[in-house]
């Protein structure tokens, strides 16, 4: 079995507007499908990675430059990542497909993990 | 009378769906921040409350929902409000206050509110029903701030625009802070006035979901089950609460009791007559009759009484048909003393026809044919052409019917009519 790494994309300004209920609803959304596939035995982690405090490092003439960013202001972001088990990419798709967050303007970027030993 | 001997059902099992924590922490929070924010910061104190819930919306799906979901929600926000007491220099001055106020609950894990919570929101609802607001300004303001209702959910309930909610409530922020209004329980000269304001603002929150005027399904049923709770907050409350305030509470009971069974599998409406009256809530009825007894305890008569009592015979009536049409009709005739509007002389027709027959009805609705209140409203006419067919006068029933038809305000209730004229004549209450 292989893993896959799921990272959401997503406009961290995107849900601003919803009203308290929607935004219970929106957490039962992702609470049913994280159950649902932590039932099935595919889930193998998860976290929110944190809106402020980033920082780019680049290397520069031997040197490392480290600037701040990405910005929660900013369009788009990495919110978190959620990482499944999946026989192939098929499968993979086929639960990632059930994600909230491609219901709510976000996008997946779905990686295969390529371990050292195969 | 302690809280604990009412029958007590949470609110959202008016509608049996899901828990609605989000919606009644964001109205508990925002009056308690107010509280210690002040009044004139009403807008921080929303971002706050915005805030914490979206962090718990952008961060729950990936480590689950915490154990304490509220506990987490209040830390956030209390961290966000300490943000904003330090940008405002006045940290040291609060501080005292946001840790009694918050802190405690998320120490000790509670999933509930203590009284003092619970004060800070009816405080609330007196700012936001303060006589010096509109009408139209104070229904928004409690809903957005005591409901946590979004400004969107306001305008789908109403039928209006975002756009003209949103004013509606920047201009009521507006007046509360240049009247300097405080959040607080009103003294006892003003009392009267405000607890009158704040009953009609939740009479008509709940019509506004009890009727079938229009706007949203869901967003209905959540503004008269807002509307339920907040009555029976402000008539548990030992200052505020009283005899008038139960007779609210069990008016609106006994109506919601009856919700399950208003409409048929295909969501058409279903009136009193054609009701499965085994559909009633068992449980609301209980608390309604226990707000009913004790808006018994004192002398006054006011029209909440006598409406709750006018919806207690139709809610303990077997079936249609043994209604105490009798009694129905000498309360209509005392509320139209207290309360003498073309609704209520309107209403008081159907129940003077069940008593004394279609033309002692069709006297008693040829004085309120002019009304001018009346011209628009389809109930009008939809009785008139009930009547008119009992009195085998077809024609001009269909008339009638055809009328009210064009002015029914949505498709249940024009389609009900639709049936309605199909089968005149036909026996209608």
């Amino acid at each position: 079995m292989a893993e896959f790494m799921l990272l959401l994309h997503e406009n961290p300004q995107g849900f601003a507007q919803l009203s308290p209920q929607e935004i219970q609803n929106v957490i039962g959304e992702y609470g049913a499908w994280r159950e649902r596939i932590a039932g099935e035995g595919r889930l193998a982690g998860g976290n929110k990675l944190r809106d402020e405090g980033g920082r780019w490092l680049t290397g520069d003439n031997g040197d490392v430059r480290v600037v701040d960013g990405p910005f929660s202001e900013a369009k788009e972001v990495i919110g978190g990542y959620f990482m499944i088990k999946a026989a192939d990419y098929d499968e993979a798709v086929e639960i990632s497909r059930g994600c909230p967050h491609l219901r709510y303007g976000g996008r997946i970027e779905l990686r295969e993990i390529d371990p050292i030993h195969d | 009378m302690s809280k604990g001997e009412l029958p007590r059902k949470s609110p959202q099992d008016v509608r049996g769906s899901i828990d609605l924590l989000f919606r009644r922490r964001a109205g508990q929070l925002t009056a308690t921040l107010t509280r210690i924010l002040g009044i004139e910061n009403l807008d921080l104190v929303d971002d706050v409350v915005q805030d914490a819930l979206l962090q718990a919306l952008r961060k729950w799906p990936y480590s689950g929902v915490p154990d304490n979901p509220t506990a987490w929600v209040l830390r956030v926000a209390k961290n966000r409000a300490v943000d904003v007491l330090r940008r405002q220099g006045r940290w040291r001055e609060k501080r005292d206050e946001l840790e009694r106020s918050i802190l405690p609950s998320v120490d000790a894990g509670l999933v509930f509110f203590s009284d003092e919570l619970d004060d800070d929101r009816l405080r609330m609802m007196f700012a936001c029903c303060h006589p010096a607001l509109s009408r139209d300004a104070q229904v928004a303001l409690t809903l957005k701030t005591v409901g946590g209702f979004s400004v969107d959910e306001i305008a789908r309930a109403f039928l209006k625009t975002k756009p003209t909610i949103a004013q509606r409530l920047v201009r009521a922020k507006r007046t509360l802070r240049d009247n300097e209004i405080q959040l607080a329980i009103p003294a006892s000269d003003e009392l009267p006035t405000h607890i009158d304001s704040v009953l009609e603002v939740l009479y008509l929150m709940f019509n506004e979901g009890y009727s079938t005027s229009a706007g949203d399904d869901l967003v209905r049923a959540d503004l008269c089950d807002e509307a339920i709770r907040l009555a029976e907050l402000v008539a548990m409350h030992p200052v505020v609460g009283g005899p008038r305030v139960h007779a609210l509470a069990a008016l609106f009971l006994f109506q919601a009791a009856r919700l399950p069974a208003r409409v048929d599998a295909e969501d058409e409406l279903l009136l009193l007559d054609e009701q499965d009256r085994s559909l009633w809530d068992r449980m609301l009825l209980r608390r309604a009759l226990e707000h009913f007894r004790l808006a018994a305890r004192g002398d006054e008569i006011t029209a909440y009484h006598l409406q709750a009592e006018i919806a207690s015979y139709h809610a303990l009536a077997e079936n249609f048909e043994t209604t105490d049409w009798v009694r129905i009709l000498d309360r209509y005739d005392q509320l139209l003393v207290l309360d003498p509007s073309p609704v209520v002389a309107l209403n008081r027709v159907v129940a003077l026809t069940k008593v004394e027959g279609a033309e002692a009805g069709m006297d008693a609705l040829r004085q309120l044919r002019d009304e001018p209140a009346l011209q628009t409203y389809y109930h009008l006419f939809a009785i008139e052409g009930d009547l008119l067919s009992r009195l085998d006068r077809k024609e001009e029933a269909n008339a009638a019917l055809s009328k009210a038809i064009a002015l029914a305000p949505n498709g249940p209730v024009r389609r009900y009519l639709e049936r309605r004229r199909f089968r005149v004549p036909s026996n209608v209450y």
